[in-house]
């Protein structure tokens, strides 16, 4: 569905991705991990076009990104932090986004909306509002129209565990549709039950794809988080 | 497109800074007209009032809205929108509040006071003058990506076209005092949109003679027909080059 070729990109000096090539299929649910400034959201960025790589390519369904932007609505995206016009209430963002994406009449997907009891703050300004409350809009946000792609970037940082499990629960049950899902998270233990395969990132470099059973056959441990430890552990080794 | 307009206008029309900007205009429109018993020389003063106050609360106002719409702009990107219709939404939503509020502030009272050639002239530069502005704090928005180094730069800019610009075309004409420059200075005039919409109402005025010979030379060249469609021509110019190189920008920004 999404495939990355030979992508990179530089930031000044630093090289931000450097010759990542990946691909992403329906179904899959793939965690991107990796330590502080690998490179994890500028490749997310890269998909959804934000960033603007400097050689390489990405496609989504066969077709070049580099010119289109129709295909950014099969993507639902969540942001590591939520910006919002301060001055918009929740509900004017609601209805803003719905109207942008011109689906007001379609089946919108206000499951989150409702669990997360986002109807009761509709009239809130986004700036009044808490760094958690910011990430159950931007989660809703996402969800919300159905989308065939989700690209969730540290997606329960914030959130109380209430409201996390809730996300987890969602993220399950959209996986089970066959959709796309890409996390990107630092805690390994919330991921154990959600993905289905690592891509693991280090300097802008991709180290390594696979399912996650190869990586559990390949460590002998049964834990996601043990098993990147000592991958992480054997890499320094040599 | 015109859904980004509108949330753009609602969200500006909310701004107390552009009520206040209206109601002064009214104010100085009013008092200026109603201070002088031949509305004609209201006229005039009114000119170097809106010469120098339009531009700067445009491209000030501009340039602040854009940076500070920065979250709204991140949104808008990973949302299925070009970047470019983005962009151009963000400056027409702009553009026309600031030119709404030139043509209810000063419009409203010149029409009321004085709706002669030269009055429409009037509210026709302001007008652009309004757009011109907003579309050069675009560009400069779009390049520099720290807000107060661009906002700075925004505050020289008007310098340069209010005050500076002047400055250096008298010094060339008194250091090449010896050399007809007179045809010279109406291809010069065309490099600030600023002198070029003050030339076109001056003429309008008669009061060209004060000019000396190059305003001669000016009633020529801008008095004409054709002169007058080639100032209107240069001036959408400046609206045109500067939001092209800003939207080729944008298009290629990282966000």
């Amino acid at each position: 569905m999404i495939i990355a070729s030979n992508v990179s990109k530089k930031f000044g000096k630093l090289k931000a991705l450097d010759n990542v090539s990946v691909a992403c299929n329906k179904g899959e649910c793939i965690a991107l991990i990796g330590p502080n400034g690998s490179g994890k959201t500028t490749l997310i960025k890269s998909i959804l076009g934000m960033v603007v790589c400097n050689s390489g390519f990405i496609t989504f369904n066969g077709k070049n990104i580099l010119h289109d932007w129709q295909y950014r609505s099969h993507i639902g995206y969540m942001p590591q932090i939520g910006r919002y016009p301060e001055n918009m209430t929740i509900g004017q963002i609601l209805d803003m986004m719905k109207d942008i994406r011109g689906k007001k009449n379609e089946a919108l997907d206000e499951d989150l909306i409702q669990q997360f009891k986002l109807n009761e703050l509709l009239s809130k300004r986004m700036r009044t509002l808490s760094g958690g409350t910011r990430q159950k809009v931007s989660a809703a946000l996402a969800f919300l129209f159905n989308p065939d792609v989700l690209i969730l970037d540290e997606p329960t940082a914030g959130l109380d565990p209430v409201a996390a499990e809730i996300l987890k629960e969602k993220i399950i049950a959209e996986k089970t549709k066959g959709k796309l899902v890409l996390i990107t998270s630092h805690i390994l233990s919330e991921l154990d039950d959600l993905i289905t395969q690592v891509i693991y990132m280090q300097e802008g470099q991709l180290c390594f794809h696979k399912t996650i059973e190869d990586i559990r056959a390949d460590t002998g441990q049964e834990k996601l988080a043990k098993a990147i430890a000592s991958i992480m552990l054997k890499e320094k080794a040599i | 497109m015109k859904k980004i307009i509108k949330y753009v206008i609602i969200d500006i029309l909310r701004n107390k800074i552009m009520l206040a900007y209206t109601a002064f205009l009214l104010l100085i429109s009013f008092s200026i007209f109603n201070l002088e018993d031949n509305s004609a020389k209201g006229l005039l003063s009114l000119l170097s009032i809106i010469l120098i106050v339009v531009p700067l609360v445009s491209i000030l106002f501009a340039a602040i809205y854009v940076y500070n719409s920065a979250e709204f702009l991140e949104l808008l990107v990973s949302q299925p929108l070009k970047r470019k219709t983005i962009w151009l939404s963000i400056f027409c939503g702009v553009a026309s509040s600031l030119a709404l509020a030139f043509f209810v502030g000063s419009g409203i009272p010149i029409l009321l006071y004085e709706a002669t050639p030269t009055g429409f002239m009037m509210l026709g530069t302001g007008l652009l003058l309004s757009i011109i502005f907003v579309a050069i704090a675009m560009l400069a928005t779009v390049k520099i990506r720290d807000k107060a180094k661009g906002i700075g730069v925004t505050i020289l800019l008007w310098l340069y076209f209010s005050l500076l610009f002047d400055g250096l075309v008298m010094f060339l004409l008194f250091q090449f005092a010896d050399y007809p420059l007179e045809k010279a200075m109406v291809g010069v005039s065309t490099l600030n949109p600023i002198d070029l919409s003050r030339i076109l109402i001056l003429l309008k005025m008669d009061v060209s003679a004060l000019m000396g010979y190059t305003g001669a030379v000016f009633k020529d060249f801008f008095g004409t027909q054709t002169g007058l469609l080639v100032s209107f021509f240069v001036l959408a110019l400046w609206i045109a080059m500067p939001l092209w190189l800003s939207v080729r920008k944008f298009n290629r920004k990282d966000l």
